[in-house]
């Protein structure tokens, strides 16, 4: 079946994640819920002496959007500094999931880069903004 | 036969008016019979004004249907008027116990006894009470079935320590259906205190408060055929009369000076500012329309619709009922996990078919753990339904099956 949401892409993530699973000893490492749902998501990382990601494991449960999401970020990753991954916006997931995300799922789509960023900073990061009009600097050019 | 089809018992509903939904929700909130929408609009369009206190016509009116309704809610569940308070929701209904009744009797050393299927709303409350009391929690567990065992209770009950066992009838989750008058029986020979949670149980069977017997019995109206923003605390007199005030300011009081404020007679004592008089003269319309249907009738069709979802989501390959084995020992609600798919992702291709059913942790964290589960896909049913809504939630997860079934 075709479908719009749950392309084929995210399913194969969804079924069968990418560098997912248990490490040993990481550099950087956190943990965090989606409130609405009861997703489950930790993330660890491996970073070299000049804070660039080495390697990147994650764990947890949860909807497909919110698995795959987790998975297809981790693809992207290595190689990245710490710096340059705490400035990910919420367009580094949504473009690799590439799919419209109503409201209510924007939270699944989103715990993956939260767990990311919060990894990074070494402190819980903040949910980025449910929708792009939220997400519009203050005073920047309205439409 | 428990496969048989089976109508709906009422339709009209105004809601169900579009085309095509399958409302499955109804332990969530309840849609609105047109008989309960009709009172609403009828009592604001012509005979609204406060209640308490109004000399001329309109407000006399206005306070006499007020009154009406009380009376006509507490009759429903065998309850008296004056011990028959309104709240907001449930949920207020158990704070009112937890910080009117809590202090004065659960201290240091006490116990509070709650089962692991409790919701949000009758853990959190007495946590809170037990962290600043310095009191604890003793967990009731479930079992496979989603059964608590009496004798637990009993085990639990011997030190003299509880003071207050707090129990849902009904659980959200689970469907089970709680033996409270044993339960508050065991507790009353204890020396302790006890509360029902009957949110999932009121408009489903037929409940007794009286011959149920606890000292505290909440309920809400939105899932009950009425409005949101109004609740029910039935409680014993004797309690609610050593207890103080919840909320304090106009209506509870009987006389205020400069220097102090004697308090109003129940069940005003507990109804701080104006209560919510259209939403309870609606309520009464509501169990109007219960008791027009029959409450022995409405429980015998649920359980018909729950025993043939059964039978029918049992069937399903990779799905996984929880809760109890059979129909008599459920509300009329079904839990379910599907092993290809997450409870979001069904929810989200069922809405697509209008299949409006719930899914996440149902406000019972604990009692997810305990199931090892981070959340599960409920349906749950009213007068309203029928089998044909079964079958289109059955075949509605043919269609998640199709997308996510094939590894």
């Amino acid at each position: 079946m075709d479908d719009a949401l749950y392309r084929e892409e995210i399913l194969e993530h969804y079924k069968r994640p990418h560098n997912f699973g248990p490490m040993e000893n990481p550099d950087r490492e956190s943990f965090d819920t989606n409130p609405l749902c009861g997703d489950e998501l930790r993330v660890m990382l491996k970073v070299d002496d000049n804070d660039v990601v080495e390697e990147v494991r994650f764990e947890g449960h949860g909807c497909a959007i919110s698995q795959a999401s987790a998975s297809m970020i981790s693809d992207e990753i290595n190689g990245m500094k710490l710096d340059d991954l705490a400035r990910l916006d919420r367009s580094a997931i949504l473009d690799l999931l590439g799919i419209d995300i109503s409201a209510t799922r924007m939270k699944c789509a989103l715990l993956s880069l939260k767990v990311l960023k919060s990894a990074a900073i070494g402190t819980l990061a903040d949910w980025e903004p449910d929708t792009a009009d939220a997400a519009r600097p203050a005073g920047g050019a309205q439409l | 036969m428990t496969t048989a089809s089976h109508t709906a018992l009422a339709l009209d509903f105004p809601i169900l008016e579009q085309e095509g939904l399958v409302y499955l929700d109804s332990a969530a909130t309840s849609q609105k019979p047109r008989v309960v929408l009709d009172a609403l609009e009828d009592f604001l369009a012509h005979h609204n004004a406060n209640v308490h206190r109004g000399v001329y016509p309109l407000a006399i009116d206005a306070d006499t249907r007020f009154s009406a309704a009380r009376a006509q809610i507490a009759a429903f569940v065998g309850a008296e008027p004056a011990e028959t308070i309104i709240t907001k929701n449930a949920t207020e209904a158990i704070n009112l116990v937890r910080y009117s009744w809590g202090p004065q009797n659960v201290g240091a050393g006490d116990a509070i006894v709650l089962t692991e299927a409790e919701h949000h709303s009758n853990i959190v409350p007495w946590q809170q009470l037990c962290e600043e009391v310095g009191a604890e929690l003793r967990w009731l567990e479930v079992d496979d079935e989603g059964m608590i065992s009496l004798g637990q209770l009993d085990e639990f009950l011997a030190d003299g320590r509880v003071k207050m066992v707090a129990v849902t009838h009904c659980s959200n989750v689970l469907g089970t259906i709680n033996p409270v008058e044993e339960v508050v029986a065991r507790a009353r020979a204890a020396g302790a205190a006890s509360l029902i949670d009957g949110s999932q149980a009121v408009p489903h069977m037929a409940v007794n408060v009286d011959a149920i017997g606890a000292d505290f019995y909440v309920w809400t109206g939105h899932k009950a055929y009425g409005p949101t923003g109004i609740g029910l605390l039935h409680g014993r007199r004797e309690l609610l009369e050593a207890m103080p005030p919840f909320l304090t300011g106009g209506d509870m009081i009987k006389t205020v000076s400069f220097e102090a404020t004697t308090f109003n007679e129940l069940p005003f004592k507990f109804e701080a500012g104006t209560p919510p008089i259209a939403e309870t003269v609606a309520l009464g319309a509501a169990v109007d329309f219960i008791s027009g249907l029959g409450i022995d009738r409405v429980r015998a069709h649920e359980e018909a619709i729950t025993a043939y979802a059964l039978s029918q989501l049992q069937a399903i390959p990779g799905l996984t009922v929880q809760g109890p084995p059979l129909a008599q020992q459920r509300g009329g609600l079904v839990s379910f996990t599907l092993d290809c798919a997450h409870p979001h992702d069904v929810a989200e291709i069922l809405g697509r078919d209008q299949v409006c059913v719930r899914a996440g942790h149902h406000c019972t964290q604990p009692l997810m753990k305990k199931l090892g589960l981070g959340a599960t896909t409920r349906a749950s049913f009213a007068v309203h339904n029928s089998t044909d809504d079964v079958d289109a939630l059955v075949g509605s997860l043919g269609n998640v099956i199709e997308i996510f079934g094939e590894s």
